[in-house]
């Protein structure tokens, strides 16, 4: 059997259910946020695939700018984890209930 | 050739990013960290397949490369050991499988049945130098890719303000 955009799609929303449930079942913000990067990437492979298959280059376009915002994104979200690791000493979800009534 | 290597790669990365979230051996950071970089790596051998050299090569530096590097640092700040000592709760693990085991019945089933690939072949050739003719010479991405750059710039600016030893 040939392998066709739907199966590079099947593995994507695999690989996005797998961040998903990293971020749902996971109590570490480190591992939370590797989580987000894992389902990052799984948007990534989406786009890479629709990109080959529907002869088009914007896919691969987009997928470049998604890696450079994901980088800043990574760069902000750890710098704000060490500032709480700072207050709290702590970064574990379950010990930051400042916000709850 | 090019399937059976699309179902190697497809399996090492599904199974590299199962033990990013649920490693069944350790609760370290640092050992979902170590499988992270590998899915990434699979990954990029998934974009290889799909013709996409430039991104396979962008994958491997700027995610198994920086990020991961950047992840490292930030875990060797903290406390690990007390990741270890902690159980999942049984009822969240049971809620949140399945929540993701329902969402991905929709999705693949979705994916499946709407016949989204039918007819379409593989015919793309998305090599470093046509990405490059897109992005710079048409026009079309100069803007997005100023603004990004500043975005990078502001993001910078953002990191050194948080890491100010005495945050207002």
């Amino acid at each position: 059997m040939n392998v066709g955009l739907e199966h590079y799609l099947l593995v994507s929303a695999a690989l996005f259910s797998l961040g998903l449930l990293g971020v749902i079942m996971r109590r570490n913000l480190l591992v939370i946020y590797m989580s987000l990067e894992l389902m990052l990437n799984a948007a990534n492979l989406a786009l890479v695939a629709f990109s080959r298959f529907n002869n088009n280059l914007d896919g691969q376009v987009m997928v470049f700018f998604i890696i450079t915002v994901a980088a800043a994104e990574v760069s902000v979200g750890l710098a704000l984890i060490v500032a709480l690791y700072r207050k709290r000493a702590s970064a574990h979800v379950e010990d930051l209930t400042t916000m709850k009534l | 050739m090019q399937d059976i290597l699309f179902y190697i790669f497809a399996a090492l990365t599904l199974f590299f990013g199962f033990l990013v979230v649920a490693n069944p051996f350790s609760r370290n950071p640092v050992t979902s960290a170590m499988f992270l970089v590998l899915t990434i790596a699979s990954l990029a051998g998934l974009f290889v397949l799909l013709n996409a050299f430039f991104l396979a090569a962008v994958q491997i530096l700027v995610y198994a490369g920086a990020v991961m590097v950047l992840f490292l640092f930030v875990i060797m700040l903290m406390d690990i050991k007390e990741e270890e000592r902690r159980r999942f709760k049984k009822f969240g693990v049971a809620m949140g499988l399945a929540a993701v085991a329902g969402l991905f019945g929709i999705v693949a089933k979705t994916i499946t049945e709407s016949g989204v690939g039918a007819g379409l072949k593989p015919a793309f050739e998305g090599d470093t130098k046509t990405l490059g003719t897109a992005l710079f010479s048409s026009g079309q991405f100069l803007l997005p890719f100023e603004i990004v750059s500043i975005l990078l710039l502001v993001a910078m600016v953002g990191v050194i303000l948080l890491s100010k030893k005495d945050l207002k």
